[in-house]
């Protein structure tokens, strides 16, 4: 932790990841209303950043068409953004460990079975499929957060089962072994927390993807439905007033990418300390 | 090298082997497209929704539905109705649209050049500046101008692509005046002499474009950087210098062996690039695959959407065939390898 804190790469990462945190967590707290409200939409629409409306109200990133606070959607919609892309990452993570792990400690056909599984499902148009699941049954955010996981674990799975396959070569695996520990004791207590090195800087770098992921499929009207505030459907909300009021969509953007170089930098600083081998 | 030139006493032996790989890969490349076709048939139809109900409106009466159901075939068992799409599909015989009732393979014959238009010149063009990119970072990595260029690389590639296109727009369309954002060709297009015409094309054509090779650049320099630092280190490298190899000839070695995991990952970015497509298609109303896909997904429109599942990704299985193919062409050890 505190080595990566020492690059700046990570502590840009930490930093902002924190913030963004912090923020969504905190959203009653540090904004001011409902992000669905709207108190007097002819009079507060589309006020300009660092506004004031009639009725005193301060908008720092100003208001959209239904003069609803774009800093308060922008605070709540953290919370869809972050909440999917970490959520779907941890199923990606718990799936790809699963496949990867047994595959990596079993032999045969078991093994090959499971990993040209993972193999085709790799080369699988990853958004036509996004495209069917998302837009087939009713959009919501947990079924983005499915969505996303089911499609996601392929690489994670590819990694851990590398790492298993030469961990259990290794002089520590042979002794639990010969001390009469089981083969799923020696996988679930010995490998696969060694293993865990590589998997944490695929996910740093998954939960950046996921949250674009999602947004963009917000923004298609495929994930979360408005009025729900979410990053990507502020997005979309944002792109028919681009000549009039140019910060509705600005704000959500710089918010997303933002967030996901954060991650990016954090799993590249993470790399470089921890797993200085891998790529 | 030694490869090559052992080959050369058996080029027969060669030749068999580099056709057996290439056959195993199409193999498992048609196995994909089957698997992908085979997939969006069973969650089309597990899906709730079908497109009876699109077709007809909530004020059919209930012998309506089943003579249109009928009529399309939807009353068949499912395994009936996807060996007979498969047959038809195989013979050439797509079908008609349910949704507008065009035949499914003009609309896809019309949609796909467009797509793969817009794909292929951001891949050629990203992957081009993104290696020129990788490499002035690499020269001197740590330096100031690779930090600099990493600060871009790495905000290019986590760039949501929809929202590079509307602030492209923004700028390009209603600041500048300059570019079209919708669509590939103006309304007076078929009017046009053959010169004005191509101007037409190549206006509508620059945002789409610049948004995707953007983002391509980020992602193809942050990955060059990367094989090139890491070729930098390789013995062979202190050997050529050692040899007083002059700084050209240096940099063609690093080059070289560099290039091929690049050219791997232009064959894995091709699904990516794709559904970057998708978002920039629908952003800028490009009449390509990605955006007749979404909206006769919208529609329940099965014909369409398995055609066009089916076409993108045998696009892609083909891309990435291709890269293996050059891969393979680069680098005579895995040839070897193959053997």
């Amino acid at each position: 932790m505190s080595l990566t804190w020492r690059d700046r790469r990570g502590r840009f990462g930490m930093t902002v990841l924190l913030v963004a945190v912090a923020v969504a967590l905190a959203a009653p707290l540090v904004t001011n209303g409902h992000p669905d409200q709207q108190v007097d939409v002819i009079q507060t629409r589309f006020l300009p950043p660092l506004a004031t409306d009639r009725h005193g109200a301060w908008h720092v990133l100003g208001t959209d068409r239904f003069g609803r606070d774009v800093w308060t959607r922008l605070a709540y919609g953290a919370r869809i953004s972050l909440g999917v892309g970490v959520l779907a990452v941890a199923i990606s993570v718990a799936l790809g460990c699963l496949v990867g792990g047994v595959a990596g400690a079993s032999q045969g056909w078991l093994s090959r079975g499971l990993m040209a599984g993972t193999d085709f499902a790799l080369a699988l148009p990853r958004v036509v499929l996004l495209l069917l699941l998302a837009a087939l049954w009713r959009p919501s955010a947990g079924l983005v957060v499915i969505v996303l996981g089911v499609t996601g674990w392929m690489g994670i799975a590819r990694l851990v089962y590398g790492e298993v396959r030469s961990l259990s070569a290794r002089g520590f695996a042979e002794n639990a072994r010969a001390l009469g520990a089981t083969r799923r004791r020696v996988l679930w207590r010995h490998l696969l927390p060694n293993a865990l090195t590589p998997v944490i800087v695929a996910a740093a770098l998954g939960v950046g993807n996921a949250i674009l992921l999602e947004a963009g499929l917000s923004y298609l009207g495929l994930g979360v439905q408005p009025p729900t505030a979410s990053w990507g459907s502020m997005i979309a909300s944002g792109r028919d007033t681009l000549v009039n009021a140019p910060w509705v969509a600005a704000a959500p953007g710089i918010a997303l990418v933002l967030v996901v170089v954060a991650c990016t930098l954090l799993g590249d600083a993470l790399r470089d300390r921890l797993a200085p081998h891998t790529t | 090298m030694h490869a090559r030139i052992l080959a050369a006493l058996e080029p027969g032996r060669e030749i068999v082997a580099v056709l057996r790989h290439l056959l195993s890969r199409l193999a498992v490349g048609v196995a994909v497209v089957a698997g992908v076709v085979a997939l969006t048939f069973l969650l089309l139809h597990a899906a709730p929704g079908n497109p009876v109900d699109y077709l007809l409106g909530p004020t059919a009466t209930p012998s309506q539905i089943s003579a249109t159901r009928h009529s399309l075939g939807l009353d068949q068992p499912l395994p009936k109705q996807f060996a007979s799409w498969l047959s038809r599909f195989g013979t050439g015989d797509w079908g008609t649209s349910i949704a507008t009732g065009r035949p499914v393979r003009e609309m896809i014959a019309t949609a796909w050049p467009e797509t793969a238009w817009l794909v292929g010149l951001s891949l050629l063009l990203s992957c081009g500046l993104g290696v020129v990119v990788g490499a002035l970072q690499a020269a001197r990595p740590g330096s100031r101008t690779d930090a600099a260029l990493s600060i871009g690389t790495v905000t290019l590639y986590a760039v949501p692509s929809y929202w590079l296109g509307l602030m492209l727009i923004m700028l390009g369309t209603y600041q500048w005046k300059a570019f079209p954002a919708f669509g590939a060709a103006g309304y007076d297009a078929d009017f046009l002499g053959a010169w004005a015409r191509f101007l037409d094309r190549a206006r509508h054509l620059a945002l789409p474009l610049l948004t995707l090779t953007l983002i391509g650049i980020g992602g193809m320099a942050r990955f060059a950087r990367g094989a090139m630092v890491d070729v930098r280190r390789e013995p062979f490298v202190t050997a050529a210098r050692a040899r007083g190899l002059p700084p050209r000839g240096v940099t063609r070695h690093i080059l070289r062996n560099a290039l091929i995991p690049v050219v791997t990952l232009l064959g894995l970015s091709l699904p990516a690039l794709f559904s970057g497509a998708v978002f920039v298609e629908a952003v800028f109303a490009w009449p390509g695959v990605g955006r007749v896909l979404v909206e006769a997904v919208q529609a329940r429109d099965y014909p369409v959407v398995m055609a066009a599942t089916a076409v993108s990704a045998a696009l892609v299985v083909l891309g990435n065939l291709l890269a293996d193919l050059w891969v393979n062409a680069l680098d005579p050890r895995l040839q070897r390898q193959a053997r």
